[in-house]
């Protein structure tokens, strides 16, 4: 029994509405922010420890017409943490994995991991998630809302989603469910493809060619953790 | 909405024009991706900017603003040249055969009955011909000149793929595949929806744009059937309740004209606004505007409203005559100049934020100086309850006394929210309110009730609207629905609910604050809005009909004018997606319009039941500004001549004398500005700015430019800029996008730029009101400003000596933390 999100990015229209329920659950404050110069509505600009998921935006222009990917970044609660086998090396139980539901949980115990030992994990990470929040010193990210999902509920960036680009559900479903959209979405969008859907619980969908979304997207550009998985 | 959100998903094309949909109607743009993906529905976006409806759109087609009619012209023209239309639904259902008066004339941009020194028309050549029984003369053959297709025809003719592209700056292939697309839905067996909000409604053209989709909807039978319908996407703040319940000068509650001075008895009222038809077959809903009008002041005047005192007729604020454009006409554009005159004492305003989000924003601020007094209920303080310290206000020399009543949120009151496709839901209340806030509701009574008192005791000019007023102790929302539903005020049901529209008498038996609203609230169901079942029939399920969730008006019926979903004989043109049928004896499905039998058997009755004779009008007489659409620029525009006619602009528009504006092609303003909302706020911000994770996405004040306009400037991308109109200056952060594009316009480049109006001085650093450049030029018809539409310049600012914007250097991490 293992829980799995299958994230369809076509159905996507970064309404933010995942962005901000994630962060209004968690309680946590805003940061402030500008208007900066790389001319997207993306903002926090990247993942913090305020922000466990942040929608990036990705535009371009060919000859036929204007491409803008969305892409709600989330950590992908991999079913074989490297964040894990480098924290273990530093704090033991600081990363730990709930067996029910195979979430990757970062404890109060990542107060105790050394900068060091913060930077391993974030250089093992694929997806560059691991954030650190400097006031308190724990190491944070998405949690899978795992206290919702013991209540039987589903975590607040599905539950807010209003066109089911978020989808939460048993692994098996959450699979059949994925390679079933990815032969609906080829068909208008012939480079669609998964990422990564063997080694993570957070499936996105994506319509375009990896190159066009923000570096991070594939376990591909990270050819160094490859012994890792 | 003519039909429901749901609907959506049955259609086979979808036309997103003048909206925005999937970023201001987030939840349901879901419905315009299940018609994508489960029906393969094309969905077109023709917009000026490439957004994220865009994105999940199957094609963006980038269109100047305010060229929408010439854009759509082209489509008619295309439908009628190549006879795609809907033959027996235009002639069944329509008024294709109607003959004119032969004196209409349409004369280089204008037509006949025109005064220039009134701005008005005198639609006496705009009639219909008639005969001797009063009925309207028809040709069915569609082939006299005077009848509505051949002057259509004739109208329409000049909209060629030429002079459109010219004008839109859509290319000649990008109109043939858009035409090609939506016209095929003109097939019995296809469906085709038009989704539109304010990129349509806030032009000095508004109420024509939406004509033209009134036009092809009727020509390719799309009106009335699943999947098809004029779609208006209403606004976040509860606009369908908004204009329901009347919050609009020139009407009352349901759509009743206002009262105006000519009319000095309600059988004047009566005979000059109730409609009458000499069809048998016709409806005339309107008929029955006696009943709603009296029944309104029974419930505004209680028993106090006799049939002796014409129902307290005379206690309602009358209107002066529409004269001119600027009689009578009690909007905001003539209301803030008579203020800043200093012609108005006092007043209040509630939920509303004048000072940020109507036109000539500098204009409205100093205007409000003038005020002896004005009281305010608001959520959160703002740049209207503040105006009086804002950027270039001396409180020290402001007269005005200003008084603050902290109203409640939503979510700490219940009441009823009513959305765009007309239903009506109840929402409780979630948290108690904080500190001495109180809903606006409870603020108006309480008020109310003291100036009733002052008049009781005192006495004053004209007391008897308020001395008499039905009032309440203290509010309740389900008390206030309870009368908007409507109830007797004699016999032996005195007192009980209407049970629905047949109730209504106008003898002053029955009451009602909202006659749409009949039925929402019985004595057998009690309050519909509260009802959250999923039940269907199978038939309701094809289309995606819950008759048992909430209430829409009118009755509950989801689809509106859905008798034109059948032929005469009442069966359904496409029985795959049914939303009415007779069965013989009666109708199934949704509720139909109507009970009566369908056209072609005795008693039967036209679909279009809210007209005079039941047809729908492909020319009408109803608007001020013409019975057909057609192409004006708008007030202020990159162009001196558009190719359809020599009248530049709309001869009709409202015009705002205190507005300065720029003259057509002004070197000095060559760029086009359309001004808009976002997901992350709401309109003019001043409640979403107060949400740390709201601002948190979208913090400051940006002006989106195309890549070729910035390197025209020497613009980068984050840079501070100064756009500047005749009216004003504002500053923004430069957004330089390849979502934007420039325009080809009769061969010269014209750009365009977009800009979010929600970011308010009352937030340090993220910027002031848009609306500073934009003007209060209005549509005829509406008042609506052309937010829309109007010409700026853009130059680079100096960073050091910026006042609105707190601008950071880039480099440094966007580090710190707010609450």
């Amino acid at each position: 029994m293992s829980k799995t999100f299958f994230v369809d990015t076509s159905r996507c229209t970064a309404c933010r509405g995942c962005q901000v329920a994630c962060k209004e659950w968690q309680g946590f404050g805003a940061n402030y922010t500008k208007q900066l110069d790389w001319g997207s509505h993306q903002n926090p600009p990247d993942l913090n420890a305020l922000n466990f998921k942040i929608v990036r935006f990705n535009e371009f222009k060919t000859k036929e017409r204007v491409i803008w990917n969305f892409f709600p970044d989330q950590c992908r609660h991999c079913t074989e943490p490297p964040c894990k086998l480098a924290a273990d090396g530093n704090v033991k139980g600081a990363v730990v994995v709930d067996k029910d539901t195979g979430a990757v949980i970062f404890t109060e115990k990542t107060k105790k991991i050394s900068k060091e030992g913060f930077l391993m994990m974030k250089e093992y990470c694929p997806y560059d998630i691991p954030r650190r929040n400097e006031k308190t010193g724990i190491i944070n990210k998405c949690d899978m809302c795992l206290e919702r999902i013991e209540a039987g509920l589903v975590p607040m960036c599905v539950k807010t989603c209003p066109t089911g680009a978020m989808n939460f559900g048993e692994r098996s479903k959450m699979l059949a469910l994925a390679l079933g959209r990815l032969g609906e979405v080829k068909l208008e969008f012939p480079e669609a493809s998964l990422l990564d859907q063997d080694s993570v619980r957070v499936i996105y969908l994506i319509t375009h060619n990896r190159k066009q979304y923000h570096n991070l997207a594939s376990l591909d550009k990270s050819e160094k953790n490859r012994s890792l998985a | 909405m003519t039909n429901s959100w749901i609907d959506i998903k049955n259609t086979d094309c979808c036309l997103i024009i003048g909206s925005n949909a999937a970023e201001h109607h987030p939840i349901c743009f879901k419905w315009v991706l299940k018609a994508k993906e489960e029906r393969g529905a094309k969905i077109i976006h023709v917009d000026p900017k490439f957004s994220r409806t865009s994105a999940r759109s199957d094609y963006h087609v980038p269109l100047r603003s305010g060229t929408d009619i010439a854009f759509m012209g082209g489509m008619i023209k295309y439908i009628l040249d190549k006879e795609l239309y809907f033959k027996e639904y235009v002639n069944d259902y329509t008024n294709a055969s109607y003959l004119v008066n032969p004196e209409f004339r349409f004369n280089d941009g204008v037509f006949s009955g025109y005064d220039p020194k009134t701005r008005i028309y005198d639609k006496k050549t705009w009639q219909f011909q008639r005969d001797a029984d009063g009925k309207v003369k028809r040709d069915p053959s569609l082939k006299d000149p005077n009848c509505v297709m051949q002057l259509m025809k004739k109208h329409y003719s000049r909209y060629d793929l030429g002079k459109v592209s010219s004008i839109t700056g859509v290319s000649q292939a990008n109109l043939l595949k858009v035409y090609e697309q939506y016209a095929a839905t003109g097939k019995r067996d296809k469906a085709g929806t038009i989704l539109y909000a304010l990129g349509w409604t806030q032009h000095t053209v508004g109420v024509q744009n939406i004509r033209t989709s009134g036009i092809i909807q009727l020509l390719l039978g799309n009106t009335g059937i699943a999947g098809g319908g004029v779609n208006a996407l209403r606004g976040e703040p509860n606009v369908q309740g908004t204009t329901d319940h009347a919050i609009l000068y020139n009407v009352l509650p349901g759509y009743l004209p206002i009262p105006r001075a000519n009319l000095q008895t309600l059988a004047d009222y009566n005979k000059a606004t109730t409609p009458t038809t000499k069809l048998p077959e016709s409806v005339n809903w309107w008929q029955n505007r006696p009943k709603y009008m009296t029944s309104l002041l029974k419930a505004y005047f209680g028993d106090k409203a006799t049939k002796e005192n014409d129902f307290g007729y005379n206690w309602l604020a009358k209107g002066d005559m529409a004269k001119s454009e600027r009689e009578g006409d009690y909007s905001p554009i003539y209301l803030y100049e008579k203020m800043a005159k200093g012609e108005i004492k006092g007043g209040s305003i509630w939920a509303h934020n004048p000072a940020q989000s109507i036109p000539n924003s500098t204009n409205i601020r100093q205007a409000l100086t003038n005020l002896d007094f004005l009281y305010i209920a608001e959520v959160h303080q703002n740049e209207t309850t503040d105006f009086w310290h804002g950027p270039g206000m001396d409180p020290k020399k402001i007269k005005t006394e200003v008084f603050l009543f902290p109203s409640c949120h939503r979510v700490e009151k219940e009441g009823s929210i009513s959305s765009s496709q007309r239903m009506i839901a109840w929402h409780y209340q979630a948290t108690k309110p904080r500190g001495d806030s109180k809903s606006m509701g409870q603020i108006m009574v309480e008020i109310m009730n003291e100036v009733k008192d002052l008049y009781e005791d005192e006495g004053g000019v004209h007391k008897e609207p308020i001395v008499n007023l039905n009032w309440y102790k203290k509010y309740d929302a389900e008390k206030v629905s309870r009368r908007i539903n409507g109830y007797f005020t004699s016999g032996d049901k005195k007192g009980k609910q209407l049970s629905g529209l047949a109730d209504f008498a106008a003898d002053g038996s029955t009451a009602s604050l909202l006659w749409l609203m009949a039925g929402s609230i019985t004595e057998e169901d009690g309050n519909k809005l509260k009802r959250t079942s999923l039940e269907q029939t199978p038939l309701q399920k094809q289309t995606g009909i819950f008759p048992n969730y909430a209430w829409v008006w009118p009755m509950n019926r989801w689809i509106l004018y859905n008798r034109a979903s059948v032929d005469k004989n009442g069966q359904p043109w496409d029985p795959s997606r049914t939303v009415i049928r007779w069965d013989g004896a009666k109708w199934e499905g949704d509720v139909p319009d109507g009970a009566q039998p369908p056209v072609s058997k005795s008693g039967g009755k036209n679909p279009f039941i809210m007209l005079a004779d039941g047809l729908g009008q492909l020319y009408g007489t109803g608007l001020v500004d013409g019975p057909f659409p057609e192409h004006y620029e708008p007030t202020e525009t990159p162009v001196s001549n558009h190719g359809f006619s020599r009248q530049l602009t709309s001869p009709c528009s409202k015009i705002n004398p205190t507005d300065l504006i720029a003259r057509p092609a002004d070197p000095k303003y060559p760029i086009v500005l359309t001004t808009y909302s976002l997901t992350e706020h709401w309109c003019g911000g001043s409640e979403t700015r107060m949400v740390a994770s709201l601002l948190e996405a979208e913090p400051q004040l940006y002006v989106e430019m195309s890549h070729e306009l910035a390197k025209e400037k020497g613009i980068k991308n984050g840079d501070p800029v100064i756009l500047e109109s005749m009216r004003g200056k504002v500053e923004a952060v430069a957004m330089v996008t390849v979502r934007i594009v420039p325009f080809n316009i009769q061969g010269k480049t014209v750009h365009l730029v977009g800009m979010p109006f929600a970011f308010g001085w009352t937030k340090k650093g993220i910027g002031d009101a848009t609306n500073r450049l934009t003007l209060y030029t209005g549509d005829p018809n509406t008042s609506i400003p052309e937010y829309k539409a109007c010409c700026v310049n853009i130059t680079k600012a100096d960073k050091n000596k910026l006042t609105e914007l707190s601008y950071v250097d880039l480099n440094a991490n966007a580090g710190g933390h707010h609450e």
